[in-house]
């Protein structure tokens, strides 16, 4: 049996259209789901989850929102961890301060309220071009570090200036309490494995949907701009209209995923941890893993936050416990990053998702060479 | 209606002795940025490259000689030291990092140099410490009580500002000079205009990169000894970029005087917005989205900066 689509025939529209035609990518795509939905829930740990394929997630859809700005319609962004931030801060005021709220409905608020804001900071990209607009980013990255300082009525007040998420926020069921008490479990609604249920689910959905958006027109204007600004005006898309478009919904991927990097993954909200230290590490992951693919801001999700925990491991693994120290790991995985970083421009510049295309072209093709 | 009362306090305020002399601190501090800016523009005038890692190679090239320093090596021996391994990490930079990007695409190159930017972080940190090392550089500090000298302007003016300053000139006219009257200088100037061209006339493109490079390196050692008394050597010195940023933006990416106008407007909005428009705001802090507020309005009146280059785009 190869892996081909020869055979594969299309018999309506809708066939046609579909998000992966291949068939046997669509069973490798329904294993991973299976092996997400169910296996991992019955077999992984709390450390597994929490402390693994949690952040990854939520990293990942944090690198997808920085993807669709910069990927896909090429405005470098360097203040995601801003933009993240107004995503963190709306989900906890709203299900802080109202009792019927439940988390979906606040990750929506959350990304309504960053992508508002992303618009308000992306209103320079109609005058600056590319490049110059990490100045508008950069202030808005500032600008969030500073006003939910200044204004500890988002956070409640509370003295430590950091606010821990009780477990009654996590409202994801209707009627919660009763079905709780109906299966006889206890009510610790911020368990890792709901937690993990909450952010698998609302990443999928946002994946898919960004995947759609960039098979769409919507996509292809964004593309048509990031190659060629000029031409895309000239054939009559609507550049401005564009910018404003990929900068919304790039923010309202970066609120969510920092409303689900609060919730779902740290559990306290504090806005010292979206720091400019942070913008930049989600840059990197979009960098390795390849601008423009949305597979990709996963791949450099996983690299850029796993290895120091691979490092950490396998020399733990070979030498025997606690050989290396933190400091050797941090300036490592600085090394390690920025090399690849420039390796994969140099060679590779669609990043791991380009070298995942190539391996899938050559199984596409085998026996044969090419 | 008080809100606006207020604005037009905090305005009134800043006509004030008081104000003056946070107009004339803000400059003079702005001047230290300028200095970052230098770097970026050097690089970005001969290569069309943004080195984002200009923050680092100042944290490099301090810690290297603090490190020498502490460990009782003579600290002229050290100098000389230290600007050798910064003109080789230039030159090794630009061969192993720039020279296959060529062609790339702006945004490729600056990506590069982001990446670079955290590999010289690990470096920097994992070669020598993390430890935050004070450095000494015989400098003064006291501030000048200008009212000694002209009596009705009851000010302060910092010493080590005043240096920094006098510093900045040097360099600025130095480099002007250089690029005007020397032959190296001038085939610089060609390579930034049209390395193509450059090539064509026969001019020799990697050797020139590498002096420019070379050049920035040494450049940057110097900047980073007068920013690291001020702030001293740490971690944050890399966050030096992200203060010369908004200044390239204003003063325009090829131009080195702009560096000191863009310089000056920055340090002198940051102050002035911080000491008397922060409580309109409600807090502290402000400086940083201030300064960058300024730059994003400068760029939106004149998008390549005030000195910068016109491009034209073509399809």
């Amino acid at each position: 049996m190869y892996y081909r689509e020869t055979g594969q025939k299309i018999n309506s529209y809708a066939e046609d259209r579909r998000m992966v035609p291949v068939r046997e990518d669509r069973w490798v795509m329904w294993a991973f789901m299976v092996v997400m939905f169910i296996v991992v829930p019955l077999i992984a740990n709390d450390y597994a989850l929490s402390a693994i394929l949690i952040p990854m997630m939520v990293l990942g859809v944090a690198s997808l929102g920085l993807n669709i700005a910069t990927g896909y319609n090429g405005q470098l962004s360097l203040g995601s961890a801003g933009f993240m931030c107004f995503g963190a801060f709306a989900a906890f005021n709203v299900l802080f301060r109202l009792d019927w709220m439940n988390v979906w409905v606040a990750f929506l608020f959350a990304g309504l309220v960053a992508g508002l804001v992303g618009i308000i900071f992306g209103l320079p990209a109609l005058r600056i071009k590319g490049f110059y607009l990490i100045v508008s980013t950069l202030c808005a990255q500032f600008f969030a570090e500073w006003f939910f300082n200044a204004y500890p009525w988002f956070l409640n007040y509370t003295s430590s200036g950091v606010a821990a998420l009780p477990p009654h926020h996590y409202r994801f069921l209707p009627f919660q309490d009763q079905i709780f008490d109906l299966f006889g479990l206890e009510k610790d609604y911020n368990a890792y494995i709901y937690r993990y249920f909450i952010t698998l689910i609302v990443t999928v959905a946002l994946a898919v949907a960004a995947k759609n958006m960039v098979r769409s027109s919507t996509g292809r204007n964004w593309m048509a701009v990031r190659d060629q600004e000029i031409a895309a005006k000239v054939i009559g898309i609507s550049v401005g209209k564009t910018k404003i478009n990929a900068f919304f919904i790039s923010c309202f991927y970066s609120g969510v995923a920092g409303a689900m990097y609060s919730y779902c993954y740290i559990g306290n909200v504090d806005f010292m941890i979206y720091n400019l230290r942070r913008s930049f590490l989600i840059v990197f992951m979009i960098i390795l893993g390849g601008l423009g693919s949305i597979l990709g801001s996963f791949l450099g999700a996983v690299f850029v936050y796993g290895w120091p925990i691979f490092l950490t491991r396998m020399a733990d693994w070979i030498f025997g416990g606690g050989t290396l120290d933190t400091a050797f790991i941090e300036n490592n995985s600085k090394i390690i990053v920025g090399t690849f970083i420039v390796v994969l421009l140099i060679y590779q510049p669609q990043g791991f998702a380009g070298l995942w295309n190539s391996v899938k072209f050559r199984l596409r093709v085998w026996p044969f060479k090419t | 209606m008080e809100y606006i009362a207020s604005i037009g306090a905090a305005f009134s305020e800043m006509f004030t002795l008081f104000g003056l002399e946070v107009l004339i601190g803000g400059m003079l501090s702005g001047v230290m940025y300028s200095l970052v800016a230098i770097g970026f523009v050097l690089i970005y005038k001969s290569s069309g490259v943004f080195n984002f890692a200009q923050g680092t190679m100042l944290l490099f090239a301090a810690l290297t000689f603090v490190s020498l320093t502490e460990r009782q090596v003579n600290p002229i021996l050290a100098f000389i030291i230290t600007s050798i391994v910064m003109v080789i990490m230039g030159i090794i930079i630009e061969r192993t990092v720039m020279r296959p990007l060529a062609n790339q695409s702006l945004l490729s190159l600056f990506m590069a140099t982001v990446g670079l930017n955290y590999f010289l972080e690990g470096l920097a940190q994992g070669t020598w410490d993390s430890a935050v090392h004070g450095i000494e550089l015989g400098i003064p500090s006291e501030p000048i009580f200008v009212a000694e000298y002209v009596p009705w302007l009851d000010i302060l003016v910092s010493k080590f500002d005043g240096f920094a300053a006098a510093v900045a000139i040097i360099l600025v006219v130095g480099l002007y000079l250089f690029f005007q009257y020397t032959r190296t200088g001038l085939s610089l100037r060609a390579v930034s205009d049209d390395h193509m061209a450059a090539q064509a006339v026969g001019i020799p493109l990697s050797k020139i990169w590498a002096i420019v490079w070379a050049v920035t390196g040494v450049i940057t050692f110097i900047v980073g000894l007068i920013w690291a008394d001020r702030l001293s050597v740490s971690f944050t010195l890399t966050w030096a970029v992200l203060k010369g940023l908004p200044v390239i933006l204003i003063g325009g990416l090829t131009s080195i005087p702009g560096c000191i106008i863009g310089g000056l407007i920055i340090g002198a909005s940051e102050k002035l917005g911080e000491i008397f428009f922060a409580e309109l705001f409600g807090g502290q802090g402000i400086e940083h989205w201030w300064a960058y507020l300024t730059a994003l309005v400068f760029i939106l009146i004149r998008p390549t900066g005030i000195f910068g280059e016109r491009e034209i785009e073509r399809i």
